[in-house]
Protein backbone atom coordinates (compact mmCIF):
# COMPACT_ATOMS: atom_id res chain seq x y z
CA UNK A 1 0.00 0.00 0.00
CA UNK A 2 1.08 3.41 -0.87
CA UNK A 3 0.91 4.88 2.65
CA UNK A 4 2.41 1.80 4.34
CA UNK A 5 5.91 4.25 4.58
CA UNK A 6 3.63 6.90 6.16
CA UNK A 7 2.52 5.11 8.82
CA UNK A 8 5.84 3.27 9.12
CA UNK A 9 7.44 7.24 9.48
CA UNK A 10 4.77 7.74 12.42
CA UNK A 11 5.05 4.85 14.21
CA UNK A 12 8.56 4.91 14.33
CA UNK A 13 8.48 8.56 15.47
CA UNK A 14 6.39 7.25 18.28
CA UNK A 15 8.98 4.40 18.77
CA UNK A 16 12.17 7.19 19.21
CA UNK A 17 9.65 9.45 21.08
CA UNK A 18 8.78 6.34 23.91
CA UNK A 19 13.07 5.80 23.62
CA UNK A 20 13.46 8.97 23.89
CA UNK A 21 11.15 9.81 26.92
CA UNK A 22 12.53 6.63 28.49
CA UNK A 23 15.96 7.85 28.45
CA UNK A 24 15.98 11.31 29.57
CA UNK A 25 13.23 10.82 31.90
CA UNK A 26 14.31 7.34 33.28
CA UNK A 27 17.22 7.72 32.28
CA UNK A 28 17.44 4.08 30.32
CA UNK A 29 17.80 2.48 27.61
CA UNK A 30 14.83 1.13 25.78
CA UNK A 31 16.10 -2.23 24.76
CA UNK A 32 12.91 -4.46 24.57
CA UNK A 33 14.68 -7.64 25.11
CA UNK A 34 16.98 -6.77 27.76
CA UNK A 35 14.36 -5.27 29.81
CA UNK A 36 12.36 -8.42 29.58
CA UNK A 37 15.17 -10.87 29.82
CA UNK A 38 16.38 -9.17 33.22
CA UNK A 39 13.25 -10.44 34.69
CA UNK A 40 13.72 -13.65 33.15
CA UNK A 41 17.44 -14.11 34.23
CA UNK A 42 17.38 -12.34 37.50
CA UNK A 43 19.91 -9.73 36.65
CA UNK A 44 17.38 -6.97 36.84
CA UNK A 45 15.79 -7.56 39.97
CA UNK A 46 17.26 -4.22 41.34
CA UNK A 47 14.64 -2.61 39.06
CA UNK A 48 12.06 -5.17 38.42
CA UNK A 49 8.82 -3.00 39.24
CA UNK A 50 10.31 -0.48 36.26
CA UNK A 51 10.96 -2.98 33.94
CA UNK A 52 7.45 -4.73 34.75
CA UNK A 53 5.34 -1.51 34.03
CA UNK A 54 7.73 -0.92 30.81
CA UNK A 55 6.35 -4.53 29.54
CA UNK A 56 2.38 -3.57 30.72
CA UNK A 57 2.41 -0.33 29.14
CA UNK A 58 3.89 -2.22 25.49
CA UNK A 59 1.28 -4.87 25.88
CA UNK A 60 -1.62 -2.92 27.14
CA UNK A 61 -1.54 -0.08 24.83
CA UNK A 62 -1.58 -2.51 21.77
CA UNK A 63 -4.60 -4.32 23.13
CA UNK A 64 -6.66 -0.98 23.76
CA UNK A 65 -5.77 -0.17 20.60
CA UNK A 66 -7.16 -3.25 19.04
CA UNK A 67 -10.28 -3.45 20.74
CA UNK A 68 -10.78 0.37 19.43
CA UNK A 69 -9.22 -0.28 15.80
CA UNK A 70 -8.56 -4.19 15.82
CA UNK A 71 -9.12 -6.44 14.76
CA UNK A 72 -4.77 -6.58 13.86
CA UNK A 73 -3.09 -10.00 12.72
CA UNK A 74 0.25 -10.39 13.24
CA UNK A 75 0.05 -13.30 10.14
CA UNK A 76 2.19 -15.23 12.04
CA UNK A 77 3.39 -18.98 10.67
CA UNK A 78 0.82 -21.70 11.34
CA UNK A 79 3.44 -24.04 11.79
CA UNK A 80 4.52 -23.86 15.50
CA UNK A 81 7.21 -26.06 15.27
CA UNK A 82 8.66 -22.70 13.45
CA UNK A 83 7.61 -20.06 15.89
CA UNK A 84 9.13 -22.58 18.84
CA UNK A 85 12.41 -22.26 17.07
CA UNK A 86 12.37 -19.20 16.48
CA UNK A 87 11.34 -18.16 19.58
CA UNK A 88 14.10 -19.91 21.34
CA UNK A 89 16.45 -18.36 18.50
CA UNK A 90 15.56 -14.97 19.47
CA UNK A 91 15.87 -15.47 22.98
CA UNK A 92 19.34 -16.77 22.99
CA UNK A 93 20.43 -14.37 20.53
CA UNK A 94 19.25 -11.12 22.06
CA UNK A 95 20.50 -11.98 25.01
CA UNK A 96 24.06 -13.31 23.96
CA UNK A 97 24.22 -10.17 22.24
CA UNK A 98 23.33 -8.09 25.02
CA UNK A 99 20.18 -6.59 22.68
CA UNK A 100 17.74 -6.43 19.82
CA UNK A 101 16.21 -3.96 17.48
CA UNK A 102 15.30 -1.58 19.90
CA UNK A 103 18.23 -1.66 21.90
CA UNK A 104 21.14 -2.21 19.17
CA UNK A 105 19.23 -0.65 16.19
CA UNK A 106 17.35 2.11 17.94
CA UNK A 107 18.90 2.90 20.90
CA UNK A 108 22.68 2.13 19.58
CA UNK A 109 22.63 3.13 16.33
CA UNK A 110 21.42 7.20 17.37
CA UNK A 111 24.33 7.26 19.73
CA UNK A 112 26.47 5.75 16.80
CA UNK A 113 27.57 3.26 19.18
CA UNK A 114 30.01 0.59 16.88
CA UNK A 115 28.68 -2.23 18.57
CA UNK A 116 24.91 -1.23 18.08
CA UNK A 117 25.83 -1.04 14.33
CA UNK A 118 27.80 -4.09 14.57
CA UNK A 119 25.13 -5.94 15.49
CA UNK A 120 22.32 -4.65 13.63
CA UNK A 121 24.35 -5.54 10.40
CA UNK A 122 24.96 -9.24 11.44
CA UNK A 123 20.82 -9.39 12.79
CA UNK A 124 19.76 -7.80 9.15
CA UNK A 125 21.99 -10.14 7.11
CA UNK A 126 21.13 -13.00 9.10
CA UNK A 127 17.51 -12.40 8.51
CA UNK A 128 17.85 -12.43 5.16
CA UNK A 129 19.93 -15.29 4.77
CA UNK A 130 17.29 -16.67 6.96
CA UNK A 131 14.05 -16.05 5.01
CA UNK A 132 16.17 -16.61 1.71
CA UNK A 133 16.66 -20.35 2.81
CA UNK A 134 13.14 -20.83 4.34
CA UNK A 135 11.29 -18.99 1.91
CA UNK A 136 12.99 -19.79 -1.53
CA UNK A 137 14.99 -22.52 -0.97
CA UNK A 138 13.01 -24.93 1.33
CA UNK A 139 9.40 -22.99 0.70
CA UNK A 140 8.89 -23.18 4.45
CA UNK A 141 7.55 -19.61 5.46
CA UNK B 1 7.34 8.02 39.78
CA UNK B 2 9.83 5.55 37.83
CA UNK B 3 6.99 3.25 37.13
CA UNK B 4 4.55 5.55 35.53
CA UNK B 5 6.79 7.11 33.14
CA UNK B 6 8.02 2.87 32.29
CA UNK B 7 4.34 2.69 31.52
CA UNK B 8 4.06 5.84 29.27
CA UNK B 9 7.15 4.80 27.50
CA UNK B 10 6.50 1.32 26.88
CA UNK B 11 2.73 2.23 26.00
CA UNK B 12 3.95 4.27 23.49
CA UNK B 13 6.72 2.31 21.92
CA UNK B 14 3.61 -0.70 21.48
CA UNK B 15 1.52 1.94 19.24
CA UNK B 16 4.25 2.69 17.26
CA UNK B 17 5.26 -0.79 16.88
CA UNK B 18 1.32 -1.47 15.85
CA UNK B 19 1.17 1.94 13.66
CA UNK B 20 4.25 1.22 12.24
CA UNK B 21 3.05 -1.97 11.05
CA UNK B 22 5.96 -4.07 12.89
CA UNK B 23 3.96 -6.40 14.61
CA UNK B 24 2.62 -7.58 11.15
CA UNK B 25 5.11 -10.57 10.11
CA UNK B 26 4.45 -10.50 6.58
CA UNK B 27 5.68 -6.94 6.74
CA UNK B 28 9.20 -7.62 8.44
CA UNK B 29 9.61 -10.82 6.43
CA UNK B 30 8.87 -8.62 3.37
CA UNK B 31 11.96 -6.25 4.68
CA UNK B 32 14.11 -9.06 4.52
CA UNK B 33 12.90 -10.28 2.05
CA UNK B 34 15.51 -8.81 -0.97
CA UNK B 35 14.89 -11.52 -3.22
CA UNK B 36 11.49 -11.55 -3.27
CA UNK B 37 8.96 -8.99 -3.36
CA UNK B 38 10.84 -6.43 -1.11
CA UNK B 39 9.04 -4.04 1.54
CA UNK B 40 11.06 -1.11 2.27
CA UNK B 41 8.95 -0.05 5.29
CA UNK B 42 11.22 -1.25 7.93
CA UNK B 43 13.64 1.42 6.71
CA UNK B 44 11.18 4.03 7.36
CA UNK B 45 10.63 2.72 10.84
CA UNK B 46 14.36 2.80 11.81
CA UNK B 47 15.07 6.31 10.09
CA UNK B 48 11.81 7.77 11.81
CA UNK B 49 12.61 6.14 15.38
CA UNK B 50 16.52 7.11 15.51
CA UNK B 51 15.95 10.69 14.12
CA UNK B 52 14.66 11.60 17.86
CA UNK B 53 16.44 9.64 19.69
CA UNK B 54 19.42 10.81 18.53
CA UNK B 55 18.13 14.77 19.60
CA UNK B 56 17.64 13.05 23.15
CA UNK B 57 21.55 11.72 23.16
CA UNK B 58 22.52 14.93 23.00
CA UNK B 59 20.35 16.14 25.34
CA UNK B 60 21.60 13.80 28.01
CA UNK B 61 25.41 15.96 27.78
CA UNK B 62 26.24 17.52 31.22
CA UNK B 63 22.66 16.59 32.36
CA UNK B 64 21.06 13.75 34.75
CA UNK B 65 17.96 12.02 34.00
CA UNK B 66 14.93 13.71 35.17
CA UNK B 67 13.99 11.15 37.68
CA UNK B 68 17.17 11.09 39.70
CA UNK B 69 20.41 8.70 38.78
CA UNK B 70 22.53 8.55 35.87
CA UNK B 71 22.27 8.44 32.30
CA UNK B 72 23.84 5.09 30.79
CA UNK B 73 28.00 4.64 30.30
CA UNK B 74 29.11 5.28 26.88
CA UNK B 75 29.06 2.45 24.42
CA UNK B 76 31.68 -0.14 25.20
CA UNK B 77 33.97 -0.16 22.55
CA UNK B 78 35.10 -3.50 22.63
CA UNK B 79 32.63 -6.29 19.83
CA UNK B 80 33.38 -9.88 21.19
CA UNK B 81 31.97 -12.99 19.63
CA UNK B 82 29.40 -12.73 21.77
CA UNK B 83 27.61 -9.51 20.14
CA UNK B 84 28.36 -11.44 16.81
CA UNK B 85 27.02 -14.87 17.27
CA UNK B 86 24.08 -13.75 19.48
CA UNK B 87 22.83 -11.14 16.77
CA UNK B 88 23.36 -14.13 14.19
CA UNK B 89 21.54 -15.98 15.85
CA UNK B 90 18.88 -13.24 16.66
CA UNK B 91 18.31 -12.65 13.05
CA UNK B 92 18.22 -16.41 12.24
CA UNK B 93 15.28 -16.43 14.42
CA UNK B 94 13.61 -12.89 13.11
CA UNK B 95 13.63 -13.70 9.71
CA UNK B 96 11.79 -17.28 10.55
CA UNK B 97 9.19 -15.95 12.34
CA UNK B 98 9.29 -12.01 11.71
CA UNK B 99 8.95 -11.58 15.13
CA UNK B 100 11.61 -9.69 17.36
CA UNK B 101 11.09 -9.41 21.05
CA UNK B 102 9.02 -5.94 21.55
CA UNK B 103 6.88 -6.84 18.89
CA UNK B 104 5.90 -9.89 20.63
CA UNK B 105 4.96 -8.32 23.96
CA UNK B 106 2.96 -6.06 21.92
CA UNK B 107 0.99 -8.27 19.54
CA UNK B 108 0.01 -10.71 22.55
CA UNK B 109 -3.21 -9.73 22.79
CA UNK B 110 -4.12 -10.13 19.04
CA UNK B 111 -1.28 -12.69 18.65
CA UNK B 112 -3.18 -15.75 19.10
CA UNK B 113 -1.76 -19.29 20.39
CA UNK B 114 0.94 -18.73 17.63
CA UNK B 115 1.95 -15.44 19.74
CA UNK B 116 1.74 -17.09 23.07
CA UNK B 117 4.48 -19.87 21.89
CA UNK B 118 6.47 -17.49 20.49
CA UNK B 119 6.48 -15.49 23.62
CA UNK B 120 7.54 -18.70 25.69
CA UNK B 121 9.85 -19.77 23.50
CA UNK B 122 11.44 -16.69 23.49
CA UNK B 123 11.63 -16.11 27.40
CA UNK B 124 12.59 -20.28 27.39
CA UNK B 125 15.52 -18.95 24.99
CA UNK B 126 16.36 -16.48 27.43
CA UNK B 127 16.58 -18.25 30.20
CA UNK B 128 18.91 -20.83 28.41
CA UNK B 129 21.17 -17.88 27.56
CA UNK B 130 23.53 -17.76 30.83
CA UNK B 131 24.25 -21.41 29.78
CA UNK B 132 24.79 -20.73 25.88
CA UNK B 133 27.00 -17.96 27.25
CA UNK B 134 29.60 -19.95 29.26
CA UNK B 135 29.38 -22.41 26.39
CA UNK B 136 30.25 -20.21 23.54
CA UNK B 137 33.17 -18.46 25.58
CA UNK B 138 34.66 -22.24 26.14
CA UNK B 139 34.13 -22.23 22.37
CA UNK B 140 35.72 -19.88 21.47
CA UNK B 141 38.80 -19.97 24.33
CA UNK B 142 39.48 -23.59 23.01
CA UNK B 143 40.13 -21.99 19.32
Amino acid sequence: MPQDWILGLIGGGLIGTAAALFLLVNGRIMGASGLLGGLVDGTGRGNATERASFIAGLVAVPAVLALAFGPFNTNLTPNLALVIIAGLLVGVGTRLANGCTSGHGVCGISRLSLRGMVATVFYLLAGGISVLVFRHILGAI
Amino acid sequence: MRALFAFLAGGLFGAGLLISGMTDTTKVQGWLDVFGEWDPTLAFVLGGAILPMAVAWRFTVGRKPQLGGAFPPPPEPKLGHNLVIGSVLFGAGWGLAGLCPGPAMASLSYGGIGGLVFLASMVAGMTAAPRARGWVDGLAGSA
